[in-house]
């Protein structure tokens, strides 16, 4: 139980997929301009990396460890994620179109996400259990839809404000998320596992 | 700029023009993520480039029988195939790079540059062009990791060619105090937009585009 609660709380705030380890940054930077997209892409995320660790960490304890077979660890869990996320865009298109259009390109882009493909190989790495693992996937995932929620939040005010034209866009999105890093950087030390 | 020939401008393409990095925005987590040392930021542009080599290479000397249903899975798959092959390679002639990279090795398979000029360039172009084409945007990929690597070590660390204490060279002297944001992942981020921002202003003044 100790060891679930820091999980939570160490992929949450102390180690922030986004703002300390720097999965998922494309995401990040791409779809946190609205609010609505923001918070659509973070259950999109959260949904796929839980069940993509699941199903990965499965595969990789009960078929690829046993049959010697770990060299074809990446070439799996890419494919269950690809499979995944098509599978996200299929339901998703048919329960909620406005926000399947809102989504758009960053929603096949989540096969590319980082964040995804890391959660399932540092589940395998750090040896967790698979209820650790589960719950390792789901607050990284809450780490990332928090930084990107922040962003968009920041984002949407960030429009109106004056700025050299030099640094609009990324630029400005960048030095943004630097400082918001910054914040983050006093959980830093608080809890190691 | 002067007319050249499309082989030269597909190798050149990728380096400035249409740098992956500071233009397209592509590959930002490997290039914030091992970025605090030269040595780590340039090992990781390399590697990359030849995961992005061969794969524009087979996937252009098969882009007439992939079926285009299934192109991105099989994009992917030969993707992965190379990026294992590398990760075996790191890690048996280069332990200490391999290490230090970590999890961002077998990362390279999701990184966004090699998926997508697999499918806007290797998929549709014959198997020269596409070589030029990998070759050019694999040298801007680590040109910019470079930049940015030299940046983050020199005013992060005071040194280059660490983090090896025997290797590593420091540049000022025993009075120095390095500035430890740029060493932290915070720093990365602000020096990442500072450079995009020097690089929009060059742009800019050069009339380039």
């Amino acid at each position: 139980m100790e060891k679930l609660l820091s999980i939570i709380f160490i992929y949450i705030f102390v180690e922030n997929f986004v703002l300390q380890r720097f999965f998922g940054i494309c995401p990040f930077l791409g779809v946190s301009r609205k609010m609505e997209t923001a918070i659509g892409m973070s259950m999109a995320v959260v949904f796929v990396m839980t069940i993509a660790t699941l199903v990965t960490w499965l595969l990789y304890n009960f078929i690829l460890v046993p049959f010697n077979l770990t060299y074809l660890q990446i070439v799996t869990f890419i494919l269950v994620i690809a499979s995944l996320v098509q599978l996200v865009e299929i339901v998703l298109r048919k329960i909620s179109p406005t926000l399947y259009q809102g989504l758009g390109i960053f929603l096949p882009l989540i096969t590319t996400n980082c964040a995804v493909m890391a959660v399932a190989l540092l589940a395998v790495r750090q040896e967790f259990s698979l209820l650790e693992a589960v719950v390792f996937a789901i607050a990284a995932s809450i780490g990332f839809s928090l930084a990107l929620i922040i962003m968009a939040g920041i984002r949407e005010r960030l429009e109106l404000a004056k700025m050299p034209d030099v640094l609009q866009g990324s630029a400005v999105t960048l030095v943004t998320a630097g400082i918001l890093s910054l914040a983050f950087l006093g959980f830093k030390g608080m809890l190691t596992l | 700029m002067k007319a050249t020939s499309p082989y030269m401008q597909d190798l050149t393409r990728g380096i400035i023009k249409e740098n992956p990095v500071f233009i397209a925005l592509l590959g930002m987590c490997p290039t914030l993520g091992v970025t605090a040392f030269i040595v780590n930021g340039v090992g990781m542009g390399l590697a990359a480039t030849a995961v992005l080599i061969a794969s524009n290479l087979v996937i252009s000397l098969l882009r007439n029988f992939i079926p285009p249903q299934v192109r991105i899975p099989c994009f992917i798959v030969i993707i992965a195939t190379f990026v294992t092959i590398i990760e075996m390679v790191l890690q048996a002639f280069q332990p200490v790079l391999y290490e230090a990279l970590g999890v961002f090795v077998p990362l390279i398979v999701v990184n966004c540059i090699i998926l997508g000029r697999a499918e806007a360039f290797a998929s549709k172009r014959p198997v020269i062009r596409s070589l030029l084409d990998g070759i050019g945007m694999g040298i801007g990929f680590t040109l910019a990791l470079f930049i940015l690597a030299a940046v983050r070590e020199i005013l992060g660390h005071g040194t280059i060619l660490g983090p090896d204490p025997d290797s590593a060279i420091h540049l000022f002297g025993a009075n120095f105090e390095p500035m430890a944001l740029f060493a932290q992942p915070a720093g990365a981020f602000i020096a990442l937009g500072l450079l995009l921002a020097i690089v929009n202003l060059l742009f800019k003044r050069f009339n380039i585009n």
